[in-house]
């Protein structure tokens, strides 16, 4: 059997070291999987799949991108292999960000908006605070995405993000969350698979999403 | 919805986890790593590590220390304790820690956290008070209004050791417009009492404050926990003694908040 190159795209942008962690303790578990972690465009060329994290804010991300050379490698993934983008590796996927005013990858049609909650109660009587932190729960979109593969509907992801995607297409949408109001926490199209949540710091349930990344066969 | 938190605190000197009471009193409670993976089967919601080291040649100590649990353990870790500079958060946070929380250093450089935060962003910077209800004697203190404080809590710093003249209602405010992702709000009136959280000062903070509270110092049961949600209205609790020596497992302390409507990860 080949060996399942996974290259997680280091870009300048922060820590990575938490993806690239979780990633490779999930691989540990599944046959012939190689996790590297690289500024390199032709190592995320030669890889089977990618992994495109982001911490920090989406004008920085999206200018380290372009300058680090590795967004022409990205793109090609994104046509060809499957992708999963992470935070602010999944806001880029889309066409712009009131973030900076700034213009996405253009990968899937929607854009990256602000909570607007100031002032508003939560349920339990409670302000609404942002950014979101903490764990909430991730209700799958139907049909189920094979991504979510023995994971059960309503786990619980963490989040921590100030913006959040508005997908033009719901058809683009494979989970949702309610903060505030329901939005997009998980995209997919094709190959593509991103999520606003971080998998790399939801325990159990953050681990078999990405294992079964490492096993999926758009 | 989003749940509320329950945080263990491992309070690390030497590479091991202790457990003071009143901030003195040292006692040893185990192998920091061993314990941040049994809290993760348990099902804590995030990890807080405390360096205790009085000096710094024992720093260093701590970075290895989150490199061995972030490797092992999936859920976001936050390190306070001996934090000072931009350059502390990078290597903290290069090591594995997903949050860093200042204490002494915000009080004497506050603009190191518009500086951290503007560099690693907000949800990375947590700003720690220790707060102490005001004596008769400190009520009576001329405040920078030019009128007597009167009721309410001081900021303390150096470990709870010095009275910094600051009202900690005010402080906490202060450093959430400064750019603290959150409050970490421990009552040194109650820390290691196990009497309960000092309610009315968590409940003054998190009102004041649009970022989210941590609550800490005095949890003696599982009641104290819920208490510092419904009555507090704190985001998050942190307990330490309750957990490290067997009394009360997470999933326990989950299971009754979620008897008292307190949403929870479980």
């Amino acid at each position: 059997m080949s060996v399942n190159r996974v290259a997680v795209v280091d870009y300048g942008m922060g820590n990575l070291r938490s993806v690239a962690q979780a990633v490779i303790h999930a691989a540990s578990s599944v046959d012939h999987a190689e996790v590297t972690v690289t500024s390199d465009p032709q190592v995320v060329r030669n890889a089977h799949r990618v992994v495109l994290p982001g911490q920090g804010a989406m004008p920085d991300c999206m200018r380290e991108l372009r300058e680090s050379g590795l967004m022409d490698a990205v793109l090609e993934a994104a046509a060809s292999k499957p992708l999963f983008g992470v935070c602010v590796g999944m806001q880029m996927l889309l066409d712009h960000s009131d973030e900076g005013d700034t213009p996405g990858l253009g990968l899937i049609p929607g854009r990256v908006v602000k909570f607007e909650l100031a002032g508003q109660i939560q349920p339990d009587g409670t302000r609404y605070k942002v950014p979101q932190m903490g764990w909430n729960q991730v209700w799958q979109d139907a049909p189920a995405h094979p991504l979510w593969s023995g994971i059960a509907d309503g786990s619980w992801y963490y989040f921590v993000h100030s913006f959040y995607a508005q997908v033009a297409n719901p058809a683009h949408s494979a989970a949702q969350t309610d903060y505030g109001g329901r939005f997009a926490c998980a995209i997919a199209r094709d190959n593509i698979f991103a999520t606003q949540f971080h998998p790399e710091k939801s325990a159990a349930q953050g681990l078999a999403l990405f294992r079964n990344f490492l096993h999926w066969q758009p | 919805m989003l749940a509320k938190r329950i945080i263990p605190c491992l309070d690390v000197t030497g590479g091991r986890v202790v457990k003071g009471v009143n901030f003195v009193e040292l006692r040893d409670a185990g192998d920091p790593v061993e314990i941040a993976a049994r809290y993760n089967e348990q099902g804590a919601d995030e990890l807080t590590f405390l360096d205790i080291t009085a000096t710094s040649d024992g720093r260093d100590v701590i970075l290895h220390i989150i490199e061995a649990v972030a490797s092992q353990v999936f859920i976001p870790l936050t390190v306070g304790g001996g934090v000072r500079t931009v350059e502390d958060v990078r290597r903290l946070l290069n090591a594995g820690a997903d949050k860093t929380s200042f204490n002494s250093a915000a009080i004497a450089n506050p603009q190191v956290i518009r500086e951290a935060s503007a560099k690693y962003g907000a949800q990375c910077i947590v700003v720690a008070i220790d707060a102490k209800r005001r004596t008769p004697e400190d009520e009576q203190r001329i405040g920078t209004h030019g009128l007597p404080m009167g009721p309410g809590w001081d900021v303390y710093s150096h470990g709870g050791r010095k009275n910094v003249g600051l009202d900690a209602v005010a402080w906490a405010t202060q450093m959430a417009e400064y750019g603290a992702g959150e409050i970490l709000l421990t009552s040194m009136d109650r820390d290691g009492t196990k009497s309960g959280f000092d309610l009315q000062l968590t409940r003054a903070v998190s009102d004041a404050v649009s970022v989210p509270v941590i609550a800490s110092g005095g949890v003696g049961n599982l009641d104290h926990l819920a208490d510092g949600v419904s009555i507090g209205g704190a985001d998050a609790v942190l307990a330490a003694s309750i957990f490290h020596y067997g009394e009360y497992t997470v999933q326990q302390a989950k299971e009754r908040m979620r008897e008292r409507g307190i949403p929870v990860r479980l």
